[in-house]
């Protein structure tokens, strides 16, 4: 075995996954994992735990799986994590851990995502839960919204002895772990259903239907339910769209609408009563995960589907394992290339988009090459569906029905980034809520230093 | 679970349900709506509250069968729960935010289309309650689609019409506002609810009368909290949506004939789904539409 490379993990055929929703990745067995993990170096300081937002002691984890003591690595995992099998499937591990391992240096970093999701599924297979806690102190947090925040916030704070209750606004827990990331990625019954499973065996209750902001006032949570904190990790909010003529055409559906069809209300199946509309040729407009995650979800419902990117290649913000994944599936990327007009019938249906082709110019603010239009280059795609993926921007259901709660210009609430502290008493925020639209881990770490911050306080 | 109190045949294919949501009526206002969910498979169902009780913790919701998700709603009976039940959703109505001195110079008249007499009613009902007398006027197809008359009369002066004559006011409710005016009425803000093409000429109606008119919109939902996006409509030249941002708007600024192509987006799988359903495995495709 090569050493400087990573034991291949083994995934479903493209060609087959591009017809089903089963997941992709079929992660490690445990003789690859082993042979995996023999490939830390066990570094005296190591770089990778810099690299990951929530710090999980990595070459311990690795260390007690070469050891096959497969609970042990669990374990150790869940001081950090409460959600270790989904990190191990979304996590940008390139930019992060795998990004910082010393491995990476000559060869191929350690595949320690892949490793972290063995450890998870194993323990998860075999009713192994690590529900080290403290006894009970009495206090009561309140934590709005079920997503990858508010569940990491609530699972730490249940450690720590508090009494914890998560409010969650749609039917079912997850945030975008259960609307918007799909099930070939993430599979929402034995895996998001599970690791939820797992926070609320420690003691942490979730109650669905509940819109804090309009169900129920923030301030009535502090002074009416007796809780002494709440944590607020509500996620982003509405679709943006381009702002271009015909954008209200009957197909043209935002990314967050699509992927909330198909993966919260399972409009894909069958025996699920919510519709899914699907066309034979679909643009998918971005570049991002949720673009990828949309088109690829498109695909596997029958269309011929098209990304429309403005940028080239390098610039996809999205993970290059997802958009490696998109092109083997047969997913056209049409690069450097944006919407001007989404042509329309008399009745409102899609019939094609007017596109321009651009070049790349100078850098821009965020460093990256700024997109400029060619003149003249403008031309027709004909399809029948347009999927905006373009980001979010904030719900204002609970800035707008809480007093002194401070939001920026782009309607984000305002918090400290090392403690989610807002401008009002006993009142924490983190994730999408704060930051707008950003990834699974960064939310969870939000989650983490709040409930750190919340416990400095109360204790 | 949201167990259904009480159900009520109001009239042809509309019905009443009083679910037990005391979440939702604690802070509920007129103008608002619910989310529903039968069951585990179930769409999400948008519909607007048509009563509040927030002693005994209840939600009136009316509703018409018009595809599979209602005519499923429709079997459940008193006993029966929904899986879910959601809300208030949206904004209240602009005027419960004014004091009953400011209500007291605005003459409102309510024009109540359908099924949408009953989101109508808990907005006349909250005007009784503070001390205002408005007018509404209940407008439908024809007799057997009238519903609330009574419950409307305890709480405002109301005038009836039916397309085809056959129980009030010979009209629809334009010709009724029309009548009203000839008769020497004034009004200084209008409230229209019912179906968007009723809603449309209303206002076509009222902008040539200098009436304000707000309008409350039922577009396709998902979340219905703000996430998906489907609801959003054009009010003057900005992109709304129903879900944050209303349901109710300025009338003179919506564009309902967008609002009603968007409306008929699912309207072929509504309606494969519902003959499905009530044919179930006598359906066999002899209609060709189906495949």
């Amino acid at each position: 075995m090569d050493m400087m490379k990573k034991v291949p993990v083994r995934e479903q055929d493209p060609k087959v996954r591009a017809t089903n929703f089963s997941e992709v990745c079929y992660g490690y067995n445990e003789e690859e994992a082993l042979a995996e993990a023999a490939r830390c170096l066990n570094c005296k300081k190591p770089f990778c735990m810099d690299g990951c937002p929530v710090n999980i002691n990595i070459p311990a984890f690795i260390h007690a799986l070469t050891e096959k003591d497969i609970e042990k690595a669990g374990d150790i995992i869940a001081e950090s994590s409460s959600l270790p099998a989904i990190c191990g499937r979304v996590c940008p591990q390139e930019t992060q851990c795998e990004g910082k391992c010393v491995r990476g240096i000559k060869g191929e970093s350690v595949s320690i995502g892949k490793l972290e999701r063995f450890v998870a599924d194993t323990n998860r297979a075999n009713g192994h839960v690590s529900l080290a806690k403290a006894p009970s102190n009495g206090k009561k947090v309140a934590v709005i919204g079920a997503g990858p925040a508010g569940l990491t916030c609530a699972g730490d704070l249940a450690r720590l002895g508090y009494e914890v209750k998560i409010f969650e606004a749609l039917h079912k827990a997850g945030g975008v772990l259960s609307y918007g990331i799909p099930e070939f990625r993430l599979p929402k019954e034995e895996v998001v259903a599970k690791e939820i499973e797992n926070v609320e065996k420690l003691g942490v209750s979730i109650e669905t239907n509940v819109i804090i902001g309009k169900s129920v006032l923030l301030d009535e949570l502090l002074e009416k339910e007796g809780f002494s904190a709440v944590f607020i990790g509500s996620g982003a909010g509405l679709p943006k769209f381009m702002g271009i003529p015909g954008e209200s055409g009957n197909q043209v559906f935002s990314a967050n609408e699509f992927l909330t069809r198909s993966n919260l209300m399972k409009g894909f199946r069958d025996d699920y009563d919510t519709p899914i509309h699907i066309g034979k040729k679909v643009i998918v407009v971005g570049g991002g995960n949720v673009a990828m995650d949309a088109a690829r979800t498109a695909l596997r419902l029958g269309a011929e589907t098209h990304i429309v990117y403005r940028r080239s290649l390098e610039e996809l913000p999205s993970r290059a394992e997802e958009v490696h994944h998109a092109v083997e599936e047969g997913i056209v990327f049409d690069l450097l290339q944006n919407p001007t007009e989404i042509l329309n019938d008399e009745n409102g249906n899609v019939t094609g988009v007017k596109i321009i082709k651009m070049e790349l110019g100078e850098p821009d603010a965020s460093g990256r090459r700024r997109p400029v239009e060619i003149p003249g280059s403008e031309y027709i795609m004909d399809c029948d569906m347009v999927i905006m993926a373009l980001g979010t921007s904030p719900n204002p259901m609970i800035s707008s029905t809480t007093e002194g709660l401070e939001i920026n210009r782009h309607g984000c609430i305002i918090a400290e980034e090392e403690t989610g502290k807002t401008s009002k008493e006993n009142v924490y925020a983190g994730g999408d809520a704060v930051s707008g639209a950003a990834t699974v881990i960064l939310a969870m770490q939000a989650g983490k230093r709040a409930a750190k911050a919340i416990h400095e306080k109360l204790s | 679970m949201y167990q259904i109190i009480e159900k009520r045949l109001l009239a042809d294919k509309i019905f009443l349900m009083k679910v037990y949501a005391p979440r939702v009526s604690a802070n509920a206002l007129p103008g608002q709506f619910i989310i529903a969910k039968l069951h585990e498979e179930g769409e999400r169902i948008p519909l607007t509250i048509c009563d509040y009780d927030r002693e005994n913790g209840t939600i009136d919701i009316v509703y018409q069968t018009v595809g599979a998700s209602t005519y499923k709603m429709a079997e459940l009976n008193v006993g029966d729960s929904f899986t879910d039940f959601v809300g208030p959703l949206g904004n209240p109505s602009e005027f419960v935010k004014k004091t009953p001195e400011e209500l007291k110079n605005i003459r409102f008249l309510f024009v109540a289309g359908g099924v949408g007499t009953a989101p109508v009613y808990p907005q006349a009902k909250w005007m009784k309650e503070h001390g205002i007398s408005v007018d509404v006027i209940i407008g439908a197809r024809n007799k057997d689609l009238i519903f609330y008359e009574d419950e409307m009369k305890k709480v405002a002066n109301v005038y009836v019409c039916t397309d085809d004559g056959s129980y009030g006011f010979h009209g629809n409710t334009c010709d009724m506002i029309n009548e009203l005016y000839a008769r020497g009425n004034h009004y200084d803000h209008c409230v229209a609810i019912g179906p968007c093409i009723m809603m449309k000429f209303v206002c076509l109606l009222t902008k040539k009368l200098e009436l304000p008119t707000t309008v409350s919109m039922n577009p396709i939902m998902v979340d219905g909290t703000g996430m998906c996006g489907a609801c959003r409509l054009h009010v003057g030249d900005s992109i709304k949506f129903a879900c944050v941002d209303g349901p109710e708007f300025d009338g003179h600024l919506v564009d309902f004939d967008e609002s009603m192509k968007r409306q008929r987006i699912y309207k072929t799988e509504e309606g494969r789904a519902l003959l499905a359903l009530q044919e179930g495995a006598t359906h066999h495709g002899g209609c060709g539409q189906c495949s």
